[in-house]
């Protein structure tokens, strides 16, 4: 490699910064392990699929949590360019709407974007939603199909469609196969042809944005950086403008594709900074890096805090297991600023903690990783919204837990809302509508994408999205609807607290607040379900759903009559007393609501979303 | 299919106990059961340890007795002279009554011979009410039985066809009239309620039947069982295929409620959760020593034994047990009681009688939980006043209930 593209002297001019938004499944891993292989940073004996995904919870689902960075050098094959050389920094993003603040900051270290498009599918709507984003950032777009290979491609009715979206000609749509790497190199010409080269001022003080942040456990927190304007030289000391906080700088490099240290970066490069610190709160994403003694005065824009949009409180199905859930969450966090949790604790499933997320997928990856890394069985009471309620004596509660919902009396309550985007099939638009409707979205425009693909735009309160929607859409446009949402202020609403009462008991982790006109059928659904699960007991149990006082659903548990075995002979008692044994330590696992004894199992079915069995007879 | 044995220790090959289960053996009574694993047919609720065939491999009807006798001979050298005579003998199985009376009698002889018996011991058989004729019911009196307990189950024709049952609905308290005409001293009708189709008034039906039998001076006793679905029987088979209801509990409180009023209405009161006597003399002791830590010796395949804390349970098939005790013991598994189990066992046996528990047996915990019971209506607050723990009648539906809250 020439020396005028080695890291931390490479001409800004022969740079490419450029990311790939793709949805879920369409191809992006594929198509990166392709680009590795032919810009030959990784062997071919070394590949191993999806490459850059390292999480297995990454691979299995397909999805890249974390971005990545990658510096590929290229020399172009064909046309006027034919022979140069570049280097092109791949910028991973991850691909899901709960981390939007992170895609855009990826974007934000682009100058253009690869819309990758499956071949056979079409666009996403969250495909569609990083392209706005993509397009709002200013960065050039070229539009990708992928999977050509397959026989169920359709890549002219799809180039059609990607060209309607970004203005251009279906022909300007680059044709690839990930798979047999048709196409890619050519691709690799396009980037350098097509994306500009990074602009920015050489001799500034140095501004480098963090774009991704991973806690590691041997080298402390690594910073992902794109430098903006200046150098970073390896013996400076670093200041984080957003904390004014300095750090030694322990090393910085690049990754192709493996981390390698370099001297220096310099302005328009890509790379990582390790500095000792231990928790990713320190080295933020959206922050901005400059150098102690050559200081930026401004840091560059942009910058948020991550907020949690989703609550849950998780709990040890094992009460003993607590501090190991605290231990485990102590550890994800270094990992993941957006998550937050305080300890809580509930009369119904003991020593837990409430738990903030960026989104539905933050909290089960959240959850799977807690279950699988850390081997812990957690219950996970309903997720909720952040609820804003104004008393009427003027004072303001934030709540993050229905059971901490205000009891005085109430002028307004005010519930986040977002703007969601739904693609689908002309076919679905009806059902669409309905679900979309039944949750309380106000439609707000609907256009065609193509002669059968309809985009249709509500705003919808966020707590009806984060219960089921999703799985709803799915099911009732056989798969075919995607969705995409990001967060649009909040509205006030008619909703209340409903409470669920077991024998007169409030249980605090069925508390729920819903709008008022689905205040009943939350009330029924549950003390339904509950009658199902909740094992008779000596004396009769009412069920009941409230609003405050008013009882709005009642079930009951009729006394249980018999519990004595009739027959006890010589040859019985050994059995007897063994199934005694077993049901005191049965009986040791009940929690107690009041007098009510509940198996853990009737909190666990009670709180998912499917439909309860029936409590199998004894 | 027979119920599967409980996992256990080994029994050592002579069937030795240690030496502390045999300081004080039979201080709160000896008895002797003798296992008849045969029966003419299966009904499809029994999971009993029984055989239809007429010859298994090494065994069959004839040579039983020997079987028996040659355990009999290795209890005595187990239990090397430290059992008091026997006050109690009960034959079970199966069908005692298929073998003929002489058989039985030379099993209950070899038991006299053996450890002697009581003077006054209660002797009892069980019969099937269609295996049994008033000479054989003789000839059992004159070997020395005194007491027969006749299966009758149900007075309903189509209720003896559900469990599969022999018997013509009259038969029972005809062969109960036999009994007590043969000289028996005790005839205990046995019944069982909740079968699936079985309705209220098929139930009242039976029990007026079996009080017809009390008031005409046949049986003095009367056990009541609600039956049990136990896995692996053609009756679970059924139920698990849809072709029968489940038995609920509810109905099976309704008839016991049912079967208390008019059997104390009709003079019987209750001795224990599920057993009801004309009077005390009626109560089947052999059952009250198995309640009240009493120590037995248990003969036959499956059959079970208790000694000084001791329990173990032979091997269940006939044949295996032929081939075992020829060389040593049938024994298939024993657990040597610790102070908490016995201590568990005492609490859930006595508790299921008339005659209560002691509330000085159990811990301040305990004690309190009798409290609750008595508040809930579950334990009768005179007892317990007077230090006893004696379930009120919803506590006998919530016996195990009680139990369990008085174990803490």
């Amino acid at each position: 490699m020439p020396a005028q593209l080695d890291p931390g002297a490479t001409d800004p001019q022969r740079i490419r910064n450029f990311c790939i938004i793709a949805h879920i499944d369409h191809g992006k891993s594929t198509l990166a392990d392709r680009m590795l292989q032919l810009t030959g940073v990784v062997e071919e004996r070394q590949m191993r699929a999806q490459y850059l995904d390292r999480m297995d919870i990454e691979r299995e689902r397909g999805i890249t949590i974390k971005s990545q960075a990658v510096r590929l050098p290229w020399t172009v094959r064909e046309g006027d360019l034919a022979g140069e050389s570049y280097v092109l920094n791949m910028i991973d993003t991850p691909g899901h709407v709960d981390f939007s603040y992170e895609v855009s900051r990826s974007l934000a270290a682009c100058e253009g974007a690869i819309l990758l498009v499956d071949a056979a599918q079409g666009i996403e709507a969250q495909t569609l939603a990083n392209l706005y984003l993509a397009l709002e950032n200013d960065l050039h777009i070229i539009p990708v199909l992928n999977k050509i290979d397959l026989p169920a491609a359709q890549p002219d009715k799809y180039a059609e469609e990607l060209a309607h979206l970004i203005g251009g000609k279906p022909e300007e749509c680059l044709r690839v196969s990930g798979k047999t790497g048709s196409g890619v190199a050519e691709l690799l010409d396009e980037i350098v042809r097509q994306f500009q080269p990074p602009s920015g001022d050489p001799a500034a003080p140095p501004r480098a944005l963090i774009f991704d942040s991973v806690y590691d456990i041997y080298r402390g927190v690594v910073t992902y950086v794109r430098m903006m304007d200046g150098r970073i030289e390896a013996r400076d000391r670093l200041t984080m403008m957003s904390t004014g906080a300095t750090h030694e700088l322990l090393e910085l490099g690049v990754i192709s594709p493996e981390p390698t240290k370099s001297p220096a970066l310099g302005v328009g490069e890509v790379g990582y900074l390790i500095t000792g610190v231990k928790d990713v709160r320190q080295s933020k994403v959206g922050d901005t890096v400059t150098a102690l003694h050559r200081p930026a005065d401004e840091p560059l824009g942009g910058y948020s805090d991550p907020k949690p949009m989703v609550y849950s409180g998780l709990y040890p199905i094992d009460g003993s297991d607590y501090p190991d859930l605290r231990d485990a969450l102590d550890k994800l966090k270094l990992n993941d600023a957006a998550l937050v949790y305080e300890p809580e604790t509930s009369a119904a499933l003991g020593f837990g903690f409430r738990c903030g997320f960026l989104g539905l997928l933050h909290l089960e990856i959240i959850r799977e990783r807690l279950e699988r890394e850390f081997n812990l069985d957690l219950i996970s009471t309903a997720p909720n919204v952040v609820y804003r309620v104004e008393l009427e004596d003027n004072t303001e509660h934030v709540v993050t837990n229905p059971s901490e919902y205000p009891t005085g009396k109430v002028a307004s309550v005010y519930e986040p809302v977002v703007r969601a985007t739904v693609l689908t099939p002309n076919d679905f638009v009806g059902a669409v509508m309905e679900i979309c409707q039944s949750r309380r979205g106000k439609l707000l425009g609907m256009d065609y994408l193509s002669a059968d693909r309809v985009e249709l735009r509500y705003t919808l309160p966020l707590a009806e999205i984060i219960f089921d929607f999703f799985d709803q859409l799915k099911s009732r446009t056989r798969g075919y609807a995607s969705l995409d949402y990001e967060p649009s202020g909040e509205q006030a609403a008619d909703l209340v607290k409903v409470d669920i009462l077991l024998h007169g008991e409030p249980v605090d982790a069925f508390s729920a607040i819903v709008h008022k006109d689905k205040a009943y059928a939350y009330g029924v659904q549950l003390t339904t379900k509950l009658r199902k699960l909740i094992p008779r007991q000596q004396f009769e149990v009412p069920i009941q759903a409230a609003i405050g006082t008013k009882i709005i659903a009642r079930e009951n548990i009729r006394a249980m009559r018999k519990d004595v075995l009739a027959k006890c002979y010589g040859g019985d008692i050994t059995r007897k007393r063994k199934l005694l044994e077993k049901q005191k330590e049965g009986k040791k696992r009940m929690k107690m609501v009041g007098r009510v004894e509940v198996p853990q199992e009737a909190f666990i079915a009670a709180l998912s979303t499917s439909d309860a069995p029936e409590q199998p007879k004894k | 299919m027979p119920s599967a044995l409980p996992d256990g220790e080994a029994v050592p090959s002579d069937g030795a106990l240690p030496d502390t289960a045999l300081t004080s053996v039979g201080a709160h009574g000896f008895g002797v059961y003798v296992h008849v694993p045969f029966c003419a047919s299966r009904c499809g609720y029994c999971d009993f340890n029984t055989y239809t065939a007429t010859e298994l491999p090494g065994v069959d009807r004839s040579s039983y007795p020997d079987l028996v006798v040659a355990e009999l001979a290795l209890a005595a050298r187990v239990l090397g002279g430290t059992a008091p005579p026997v006050r109690t003998v009960f034959f079970g199985g199966g069908t005692p009554t298929l073998l003929p009376p002489d058989d039985l009698a030379r099993i209950l002889d070899g038991i006299a011979d053996t450890f002697g018996l009581e003077p006054d011991a209660e002797v009892t058989t069980e019969a099937n009410p269609e295996s049994v004729s008033p000479a054989s019911l003789r000839a059992l009196r004159r070997a020395g039985f005194t007491r027969i307990s006749l299966g009758m189950q149900s007075a309903v024709g189509h209720v003896l066809a559900l469990l599969d049952r022999k018997h013509t609905p009259g038969r029972a308290t005809v062969a109960a009239a036999e009994a007590a005409e043969a000289g028996f001293d005790h005839v205990n009708l046995d019944l069982i309620y909740g079968t699936p189709g079985e309705s209220a008034d098929d139930w009242a039906a039976s029990l007026d039947t079996v009080l017809g039998s009390v008031a005409a001076g046949a049986a003095d006793h009367v056990s009541a069982y609600s039956l049990i679905v136990e896995d692996g029987t053609r009756l679970a088979g059924r139920i698990r295929r849809g072709e029968l209801p489940m038995p609920s509990d509810d109905t099976a409180a309704d008839r016991y409620l049912a079967a208390e009023e008019r059997l104390t209405a009709a003079g019987l009161s209750w001795y224990e959760v599920s057993n009801w006597a004309a009077d005390e003399a009626a109560r089947c002791r052999h059952n009250l020593l198995y309640w009240s830590g009493g120590d037995w010796w248990g003969l036959g395949p499956g059959a079970h034994s208790h000694v000084g804390g001791v329990r173990w349970w032979n091997v269940k098939h006939p044949s295996r047990y032929a081939e075992r005790l020829a060389t040593g013991s049938p024994g298939a598994g024993r657990e040597i009681l610790t102070a908490d189990e016995r201590h568990t066992e005492d609490v859930l046996l006595r508790t299921r009688l008339s005659s209560g528990l002691p509330l000085d047996v159990l811990d301040d915990a305990g004690r309190a939980s009798a409290d609750r019971a008595v508040l809930a209506g579950l334990l009768d607050p005179t007892a317990v006043a007077a230090g006893r723990a004696v379930l009120t009648l919803r506590g006998r539906l919530l016996a195990d209930a009680v139990v369990r809250d008085l174990l803490g």
